[in-house]
């Protein structure tokens, strides 16, 4: 999965929700050790500062724990984790709205586009 | 101490032109840091003035507590902004060179990144492109040890695959003691990794700021605020 950052919002956000999306999708797979500052900061391409900072963040958030000799790991909590996917598509449904009725539909209609193309996808 | 280079109030004057006009700055160490500017806004000419190429007309500068001479040269590693190395010298004859020059330089670095940008250590420089000149003069500023790097405009002469390159290098031989100063114009190559910018026009300090502050705070991106507050 490559980092995609965005050069107009803040790295340091960008970088907490894309951990956050590789935990959830099972790239960091629940209770997996993270590879360290220096490899994720170079791998993303980022100051190691930043990246740093991103994962202090997530440690206060309780979706990664730090053990003082062994590393970062991501949590045991299936729980955490089914409220950042929550979390996560709340926002991305929220963004999907707000660009179909900029479009000039009203949310039957949305809810009808959704239906006809789930079930095309399913076939 | 915590900062690595403190300058107060520095000045320099060349005749009747003020190059830097009352420089007063902190960097601390574990960062890296972005000066930025347009073309004779006076990066150059503080980055001399830190490598003790050229004496401030007032004002002091401080590199971990001494000023510019024989003692910050074994800690600061500088990249000039034109090539200074022998033409008639292979690359492994500098490589030599900086051996013996630098107790912290670190040859076997030197070497592999070199092999890793395909660069043979038995070409002349005499026989390199302009490009090829320059990833090695950066090699060699990399491959020391040092606790201060000033890099004046690394990336301008590469192309954007070795100019990845290039910053995967900074990233991956940054450690939390040291500090590098880049000075460059290419902001968008290289805002990513860094941690706090200054803008410098005309001489003097306009803004200092972490890339995070000015993202939030403008909602644009270093590059786009640079060519805001530069406008021609």
């Amino acid at each position: 999965m490559p980092w995609e950052l965005k050069s107009d919002r803040p790295i340091y956000s960008q970088l907490i929700e894309q951990i956050e999306l590789r935990i959830c999708s099972g790239v960091y797979p629940l209770g997996s050790k993270l590879p360290s500052v220096r490899d994720l900061a170079q791998e993303a391409a980022v100051n190691p500062n930043t990246m740093q900072r991103a994962l202090s963040k997530l440690e206060e958030d309780g979706l990664l724990y730090s053990n003082r000799t062994s590393g970062r790991f991501v949590t045991e909590d299936v729980n955490m984790i089914n409220q950042v996917k929550n979390k996560l598509a709340k926002e991305h449904v929220q963004i999907f709205l707000k660009k179909m009725t900029e479009l000039g539909f009203d949310y039957e209609e949305i809810l009808s586009i959704i239906t006809t193309l789930a079930e095309e996808m399913k076939k | 101490m915590s900062n690595i280079l403190t300058c107060r109030n520095v000045t320099k004057v060349f005749g009747s032109k003020v190059a830097v006009n009352d420089v007063t700055l902190d960097i601390p160490r574990g960062k890296i840091v972005g000066l930025l500017g347009p073309n004779a806004s006076g990066k150059s000419t503080f980055i001399k003035l830190c490598n003790d190429l050229l004496t401030p007309t007032s004002g002091e500068i401080l590199i971990d507590g001494n000023r510019p001479g024989i003692e910050t040269k074994k800690i600061v590693s500088y990249l000039p902004e034109r090539n200074y190395l022998n033409d008639w010298m292979k690359v492994s004859d500098i490589i030599g060179l900086f051996r013996d020059f630098y107790s912290d330089f670190n040859e076997e670095k030197a070497y592999d990144m070199l092999k890793k940008l395909n660069i043979n250590p038995k070409d002349k420089l005499k026989t390199m492109s302009k490009g090829t000149k320059e990833k090695v003069q950066l090699i060699l500023v990399m491959s020391r040890e040092a606790q201060l790097y000033m890099l004046d405009e690394p990336i301008g002469g590469v192309d954007p695959a070795a100019r990845d390159y290039i910053l995967d290098t900074i990233l991956s031989n940054y450690n939390e003691n040291a500090t590098i100063i880049i000075s460059t114009h290419l902001i968008s190559d290289i805002e990513k990794i860094l941690d706090e910018v200054v803008f410098i026009k005309e001489g003097k300090i306009v803004l200092t700021k972490t890339v995070d502050e000015i993202r939030e705070e403008t909602g644009k991106s270093v590059d786009s605020l640079f060519r805001e507050v530069f406008k021609c």
